[in-house]
């Protein structure tokens, strides 16, 4: 028996968001996978659940003409990993979506969860982040936008308000069209582990030169963090194997990793080091598989 | 806070009274569907794997009011009138249960691996070992559990072959 004491079940978003403004102490539950695990026992701020799993309004995903693609937050891993508008316009979320836990999981764990629980090793989230992501959150005082990497505020926590549900994510299309991205993820296993360091980058090349490079860390710090500074010290850089060098020497910068019982934090810098290496590899690969 | 919930389970509709913080698994158990198994609690082990619709899914972090109007598939009904299903056959032929806890979520997992795979002829180890990751086998068998489910999506192959073969790397 999970440990709560109220439950309301939301039929609506609407109606999410006047149970969660009634008591501010309840959480929003979707997918589950993470909620009813802190369920198990008592738990101080798991004590009201408003039940928004299911809610057919959050599970859409859908690209307009302009090319704005728009992903329900009740979107599964599952349903990333496969949907045709997900694997053909923006694959890393698809590479980060596919490395979540195990299938099962990834049947019913929700990408707004992944989110909103803010932890600092969400799969979904450097892909995210190099798409330059904007999330849409709904609540009593209307609704907001705001980017992604702006939504993270420290481990576990998100500039979520007690009333609003995150409605969808946003991925502009100027965000992914000529845009080539690549997701690693580093653990123990291949399945049902947590990320030691999950690494997801994206390069816009032209001429042989690097117009704009996005850089993206899970478990890196604190909240999944951006290499704000690598990626302007990257701008106009020759797109060839001295990318490499000038990504590895300057990506530790901009990341504060640190020592857990998973990894010690030098490891933890080596393998930050080699992921640029490799997702940059990966990148310039592609790129010249379109450009021979 | 009980809530009456309808659901289909192996093709048996049912309507039951149930506590909502209780989990699928715990209603399932209480109800005599003792094939569903309480590992780890958390969503690690996959000992607890039911088929929602044909989706594979955790029942032990799966609250039994979100089973309300689904389709629900447990390892007592994929054996009909005596018969086993094919990947309980194919279970078998391989040797694929040892002490046997986590067979019956395995089953279920494959089951649904196999159904919708059955006419892709693309099929890798690789691709059966992604779709069985999040189900653990303390007794690591899982090198014939895998041939189980190979068995199921190449059926030409002679049954006896898989079963000699599996002898003969094992060092039985």
């Amino acid at each position: 028996m999970f440990d709560f004491e109220s439950y309301h079940k939301a039929e609506s978003v609407d109606e999410a968001i006047a149970l969660l403004a009634q008591n501010p102490k309840s959480i929003p539950l979707a997918g589950g996978t993470d909620v009813l695990v802190r369920l198990h026992q008592h738990h101080q701020d798991y004590r009201h659940v408003v039940d928004i799993h299911g809610l057919k309004e959050l599970k859409e995903i859908s690209k307009n003409p302009n090319g704005v693609i728009r992903i329900g937050s009740g979107v599964t891993f599952t349903t990333l990993t496969e949907h045709p508008l997900i694997t053909g316009n923006i694959p890393v979320l698809a590479q980060g979506a596919s490395s979540v836990g195990g299938p099962q999981v990834r049947n019913v764990g929700t990408v707004g969860g992944n989110i909103c629980n803010g932890a600092p090793s969400a799969d979904s989230a450097a892909p995210l982040l190099i798409l330059n992501a904007t999330v849409v959150l709904k609540g009593t005082q209307g609704q907001r936008e705001i980017p992604l990497h702006e939504f993270y505020q420290g481990p576990g926590k998100v500039d979520r308000m007690e009333s609003e549900i995150l409605t969808s994510i946003v991925i502009a299309p100027e965000n992914y069209q000529c845009w080539f991205a690549k997701y690693h993820k580093y653990a123990m296993r291949d399945a049902m582990d947590i990320a030691t360091i999950g690494c997801a980058g994206a390069c816009n090349i032209e001429g042989g030169l690097v117009n704009q490079l996005r850089l993206a860390y899970t478990v890196a710090g604190p909240t999944p963090l951006r290499c704000w500074k690598t990626e302007q010290i990257a701008k106009g850089a020759k797109a060839d194997e001295s990318l490499l060098e000038l990504v590895k020497s300057s990506v530790l910068k901009d990341l504060r990793p640190r020592d857990s019982w998973r990894a010690s934090k030098d490891f933890r810098q080596h393998v930050i080091q080699t992921l640029a290496q490799r997702v940059l590899q990966a990148i310039l690969n592609q790129c010249g598989e379109v450009k021979p | 806070m009980n809530r009456n919930i309808s659901f289909t389970i192996n093709g048996k509709s049912v309507t039951l009274l149930v506590d909502v913080r209780q989990s699928l698994l715990e209603v399932l158990r209480e109800h005599g569907y003792t094939s569903v198994k309480e590992g780890c609690g958390v969503g690690e082990c996959g000992a607890c794997t039911i088929l929602i619709g044909n989706t594979p899914v955790d029942s032990c972090l799966y609250l039994a009011v979100w089973a309300d109007g689904r389709t629900i598939r447990t390892v007592e009904g994929e054996t009909r009138n005596g018969d086993l299903s094919e990947v309980q056959q194919a279970y078998l032929d391989a040797g694929a249960v040892q002490c046997g806890y986590c067979t019956p979520g395995l089953i279920m997992t494959s089951t649904a691996f196999v159904e919708k795979n059955k006419d892709n002829t693309s099929i890798s180890r690789h691709d059966i070992k992604r779709a069985h990751a999040g189900n653990l086998c303390r007794c690591t068998g899982y090198e014939t559990i895998i041939r189980a489910v190979e068995q199921c999506l190449t059926p030409e192959k002679p049954n006896q072959d898989t079963h000699c073969k599996c002898k003969a790397e094992s060092g039985e």
